[in-house]
């Protein structure tokens, strides 16, 4: 290994840092070099992140990677990193998107590029800090900061409405994190000074308590992920986001939200989150059939797949709170899924907002008849987001499903609407924009995609395709490490 | 044994590689490369379904994995093949319908711009159907299920800009997705009470829950019964049952090719072959069985009717089809599967000559698919005609033809099951050989015999089936025969996904379609009859070879279960004497003479007195009006469901997020704070008398307090 024992440093801080030499390269007549020099980061940031899929151990959920020093010593707080099989799938996924996010905004952005380039670079970093943080202060440290550069990203190469937006987003998941850091404060009071979070897995905590810490880790995660009924930020800052911030948005800081569950609410509240599933369930499957609704009439496509991402969202907590391995196998399955293929619808978005400029479904309709290629691509993908088999959309949606039978079939049957409801949102938005004749000049001058797009578009298409067919390389990563998360939930801690 | 099993691959891989070969290398490859690869490719799958065949009806089986698709807590989901002697039958089936189909599409797409995407869709739709019969276990099926789905979809929508194509092949999708919804529900009992999805394993633990109850809160339902009627629920969608049977007809949008290889001959079939599959489930429940019955016998008798007033040629055919799908399904309620698979069998053939011969009228005709506008045919294109007839023969029980001796015993079957429902079942499928002749003979009638209608001036409409939604537009395929056609864009460009420029809806010329003032039809090129012929074949003779080993010999002895309080198909086997004893027992049976009174019936209204058929039309106006709309059943879903849908979904996003979450919580919230901050903004005047003012007033206050505690 090159990097010794540091992957995981290597991979919070290398794209940080090739994030600040873009910002060096400062002003737009440097653009080019900018672009260059984020595309090279954003790619070995990938790269160095492979070893830790290759140089996994699947058959242990012990955390690896483990790096450890001190940080704040007062405090007992630590620089603790370590990936299990849940979050080392994360990490993978946000440096595989940095270079897609790079390119996809390489000949669109044009003011402030360097800065745009740094903020994607930079966020990439942190969010891999989040993923591999061991230590809740360090956690907390990169979640908050997350924010920044997605607060900035939106604030400035926004829509019209972006600062309403940003504002929405940025106090939205401010204030539900404020009552993370008290429960975080109040567990290393209990824990007698300790910032560590494997520490308070291991730690028993009164019910009442419980309930009160899952209930302020749940206003954290549950704004992130997001839940019904605290998901209006979404469709808002989706809608005003640059293309590749929604996808980030999408791809990967959903997943935050998500991943805090498994690794603070649920393991360190077990009976809460026992006591508490019904409320959960309730929820999730609110957000799968409610905007599953909703989504149906949306005439912005983004705000459409805004909507559609929290639906599928709903899996994701759906299969945490039905405790079984289909479950949560399958919510973590659909994590990664959503990833790519939310990703790919809104690049797909973005690639029809470059050349039209609007995201109105009705100033579209005969896109095939002048983009076939991207009319393809978008098909399979939509499709993917229908969650039909042999893509990897349909995984997580199944596995969830199996699993929602175990734990009461009436929650499965709630579910399944998604076969209709998913089908019917997706498809009809296709038929409307794709199908159909040529109904305006603007679609009349459509050329199609370029070669850097049908880039983008075939690794995404390829992934798709390969974890619908082929997901075992996916799900045995996480196997064992959910196998031993559902037998450690299962034991009572009060 | 890993020859075979390397065989067993290639069957779905050749048409799969066919698939990717046009769709993504379709504009280097060019038209013929294409037609070429993906023939010779589903040629390869023939061959090697036919190798498989002998080499099953030799005695051997197989059932294995050929990878392992995920691992979820102690279960392992597989992707595997089980070969035996139902599913080689149905590769057989699929291969040889979809090799012909590959054909045939040579002369139909001749000069459509979408060919090499139209060769890799059917291609990819093999590969699919083939995955779905060949399946070991359940998610597999699902695959192939939702798969095949996905590319009908594909086709029937491949002539995308018109308007009613994509209108239909969403609502076929959407349908389809419904019966998913239970399918996928039945699939999830399945696993939970079985803990695997392994056909195998699921079959041998089945006798050991027959009484248990369904692990579903609040009801009360027998666990099997419960299976059964969700996955049934699924074969109601992908097989077109009543009610959710309205998609096949608007599927007519696509191509004429692919509506004889998807929707006559293999796909739709494949929710009959999934309960034939499911045998050992289905017999232990009697309710289920009843209820598949039932289901069945309203859809054959009641699309049977639909048929009859039909003028549009594809979906005269079409509306046979669904009834024709009722009959299967009828058959497997009365626990005789064996004799629904002969009746998918024989049908697959007879039905997809049928489509094929009407997709030769077709570009005969020039794209006018109004029978009404035909008429006399026989003289100019006489393959076509005595294919046609061939085909119609066979569809309405000839003796001896192939259709014959499975209709003849789904009836007998139905006779004999005592199941609930099965009286209506019965009566269903008599009456229905009646309306299935009429309906027939009528369309080969109009079609070929009598007054030369085409090349007038005054044409009726092409579609006039009470097509509610959208204006008719038409297939802008090619013409084949006559390139006379001026109007008619040359359009040569071989791309992977083309578009048909030149055929947006607005520009579906009415002169496009029917043949102009004194042409005459012809008979189609060779690559659109050869497949006529060939399908004719079995068309003729299947039914004879085959039905003594598969309906009464030991054919299936493996692959389908009967519980022994079903015997319907012991005493029909009793009762057999052979094919030949077969035909001359049927000549006093009530079936055949109803069938001739069909046959005659119709050429009496139709060809004698054509008068009679519109008085009866305007005397029973309401009947008439009735069948136009199909049962209105397209009208209440498109109100019901499709609006009330969007009716919803605009009421929670607008009162939900809109008003209640983000106005009243998040905004209003904010608004709280902002008018709070207002508020305490007034005292920061910046006025020192105000400050002075308020200390005043403070001081004096605290005074206050401090002396009214003391």
């Amino acid at each position: 290994m090159i990097f010794g024992f540091h992957l995981l440093s290597v991979a919070i801080w290398l794209p940080m840092i090739f994030g600040v030499l873009v910002l060096a390269t400062g002003h737009d007549r440097n653009a080019p070099l900018a672009r260059k020099i984020a595309l090279v980061g954003a790619v070995l940031s990938f790269l160095v992140t492979l070893p830790l899929y290759t140089g996994f151990d699947k058959m242990t959920s012990a955390m690896q990677f483990v790096e450890m020093k001190d940080w704040i010593v007062r405090f007992n707080i630590h620089y603790h990193l370590g990936v299990d099989g849940i979050s080392v799938l994360f990490i993978l996924l946000n440096s595989f998107f940095t270079p897609l996010v790079v390119l996809a905004g390489w000949k669109v952005i044009e003011k402030r590029v360097a800065q745009y380039l740094a903020a994607f670079l930079i966020m990439s970093g942190l969010v891999n800090g989040v993923f591999a943080s061991l230590d809740a202060i360090l956690f907390y440290v990169f979640w908050e900061a997350m924010l920044i550069p997605m607060f900035i990203i939106i604030g400035v190469w926004g829509g019209a409405n972006r600062v309403y937006a940003a504002v929405k987003f940025f106090l939205y998941t401010l204030l539900g994190s404020l009552l993370m850091l008290v429960a975080l404060l109040y567990l290393y009071t209990h824990s007698g000074g300790s910032f560590e979070i494997l520490d308070y897995h291991e730690m028993a905590i009164p019910f009442t308590a419980q309930i009160l810490v899952f209930l302020a880790f749940f206003m954290a995660f549950s704004v992130k992920v997001p839940m019904f009924p605290v998901h209006t930020w979404l469709p808002d800052a989706h809608v005003e986001a640059p293309t590749g911030g929604s996808v980030v948005l999408a791809a990967i800081m959903l997943k935050v939200g998500a991943y805090g569950f498994l690794r603070f609410s649920m393991p360190i509240a077990p009976d809460a989150s026992h006591s508490l599933s019904g409320f959960m369930i309730t929820l999730s499957l609110i957000a799968v059939v409610y905007i599953g609704l909703v989504a149906l009439t949306q005439a912005d496509m983004k705000k459409l797949i805004a909507y559609s991402s929290i639906s599928h969202m709903g899996f994701v907590t759906l299969g945490f709170f039905i405790f079984n391995a289909y479950g949560m196998e399958g919510a973590l399955m659909q994590m990664i899924s959503h990833g790519f293929v939310a990703g790919a619808l809104f690049l797909c978005i973005g690639v029809m907002y470059d050349r039209v400029h609007s995201r109105q479904i009705v100033d579209y309709g005969g896109v095939a008849n002048k983009m076939p290629v991207f009319a393809a691509f978008f098909m399979l993908f939509a499709m993917a987001n229908s969650g039909l088999p042999g893509t990897s959309g349909f995984v997580g949606e199944f596995m969830v499903i199996m699993g929602a039978v175990k734990a009461n079939f009436w929650y499965a049957f709630l579910a399944a609407s998604t076969l209709v409801f998913g089908a019917a949102y997706t498809l009809w938005m296709y038929k409307r924009v794709i199908f159909g004749a040529v109904t305006n000049d603007h679609v009349a001058h459509l050329h199609d995609i370029t070669l850097r797009e049908k880039f983008i578009f075939a690794i995404l298409a390829i992934t798709v395709l390969v974890m619908g067919l082929y997901p075992l390389p996916v799900s045995e990563i996480l196997h064992v490490s959910v196998n031993d998360l559902l037998v450690h939930l299962a034991r009572s801690k009060i | 044994m890993s020859n075979m099993q390397n065989l067993y691959l290639l069957v779905p891989l050749a048409p799969l590689v066919g698939a990717i070969a046009a769709g993504l290398f379709g504009k280097v490859l060019g038209r013929t490369w294409t037609h070429r690869i993906t023939i010779s490719l589903v040629a390869v799958s023939f061959l090697a379904s036919l190798a498989i065949f002998q080499d099953v009806l030799a005695g051997h089986q197989y059932n294995g994995t050929v990878y392992k698709w995920m691992t979820s807590g102690d279960t392992s989901f597989e992707v595997g093949f089980l070969i035996d002697r139902l599913s080689v039958m149905m590769m057989l089936v699929v291969t040889f319908v979809s090799l012909m189909v590959h054909i045939y599409t040579i002369g139909y797409m001749q000069e459509d711009p979408g060919y090499q995407r139209f060769f890799s869709y059917i291609s990819l739709f093999t590969f699919s159907m083939l995955m779905l019969v060949m399946a070991n276990n359940f998610m597999q099926l699902f695959f192939g299920w939702e798969a095949v789905g996905l590319v009908s979809y594909l086709l029937i929508g491949f002539w995308y800009t018109r308007p009613t194509a994509i209108y239909a092949n969403l609502k076929a999708f959407l349908v389809n997705r419904v019966g998913d919804f239970g399918f996928l529900l039945g699939i999830g009992l399945v696993l939970m009470v079985f803990g695997t999805l392994d056909y195998a394993s699921v079959f041998a633990n089945v006798h050991r829950y027959v009484n248990d109850m369904a692990p579903i809160p609040g009801v009360s339902w027998n666990l099997i019964t419960a299976i059964c009627i969700l996955l049934f629920i699924g074969a109601m969608g992908k097989s077109a049952q009543f009610p959710l049977h309205v998609w096949l007809p608007d599927s007519m949008e696509g191509p004429t090719p692919i509506s004889a290889l998807i929707h006559a001959a293999t796909m739709v079939t494949a929710g009959i072959f999934m309960v034939a599959r499911m045998s050992p489930l289905f017999e232990l429940s009697e309710t289920a069985l009843s209820f598949v019955m039932v289901i069945g016998a309203i859809t054959a008798l009641f699309m049977g009717f639909l048929g009859i007033i039909q003028n549009d040629i594809k979906r005269v055919v079409a509306y046979s089809t669904l009834s024709q799908l009722g009959y299967m399904t009828v058959a497997l309620g009365a626990s005789a599967y064996s004799v629904a698979v002969f009746h998918l069998m024989t049908h697959a053939f007879f039905k997809a000559l049928l489509f094929l011969a009407a997709g030769s009228v077709i570009i005969a005709m020039h794209h006018d698919q109004d029978i009404r506008n035909m008429g006399g045919l026989r003289k100019y294109m006489p393959i076509t005609w005595i294919t046609s007839l061939i085909g119609s023969l066979a569809l309405i029980g000839t003796p001896g033809l192939s259709g014959f001796y499975s209709k003849e015993n789904i009836i007998e079957a139905v006779r004999l099951s005592h199941l609930p429902g099965s009286g209506f079942a019965y009566f269903a499928v008599v009456a229905g050989v009646f309306v299935t002749a009429f309906y027939s003979f009528r369309m080969y009638f109009l079609v070929f015999h009598g007054e030369e209608r085409f090349g007038k001036e005054v044409h009726h409409p092409s579609t006039s089936s009470g097509q509610a939604h959208a204006p008719a537009a038409h297939a802008p395929v090619a013409h084949v025969v006559a390139h006379t056609d001026a109007h008619h864009p040359s359009t040569g460009s071989g791309q992977a996904i083309a578009h048909d420029d030149g055929h947006s809806p607005d520009a579906v010329h009415e002169e496009h379609h029917g043949l102009a003032p004194g042409q005459k039809p012809h008979e189609t090129p060779w690559v659109v009859w050869l497949p006529l012929v060939l399908l004719a074949i079995p068309s003729v003779c299947i039914g004879f070879i085959t039905i003594e080993p598969m309906l009464f010999g030991d054919y299936f002895k493996d692959a389908i279960y009967i519980s022994h309080a079903h015997h319907a198909l012991a005493e029909m086997r009793e009762e057999f004497h052979g094919a030949f004893a077969m035909i001359f027992d049927d000549l006093t049976e009530l079936p055949f003479w109803l069938a001739l009174a069909g046959v005659a019936s119709s050429w009496f209204f139709y060809m004698k007195r054509p008068d009679i058929p519109a008085a009866i039309k305007q005397r029973f106006e309401g009947v008439y009006t009735l069948l136009d709309n199909k049962y209105y059943f397209d009208r209440f879903n498109d109100w019901f469901f499709a609006g009330g849908a969007r009716g919803a979904s605009r009421f929670l996003w607008k009162f939900g997020d809109v008003n209640l979450i983000d106005g009243v919580m998040v905004n209003g919230t904010a608004r709280l704070v902002g008018r709070l901050s207002g508020v305490l903004r007034n005292m920061q005047s910046g006025y020192i008398y105000h400050y002075a003012f308020s200390m005043i007033i403070g001081v004096f206050v605290l005074l206050t307090i401090r002396t009214w505690f003391e």
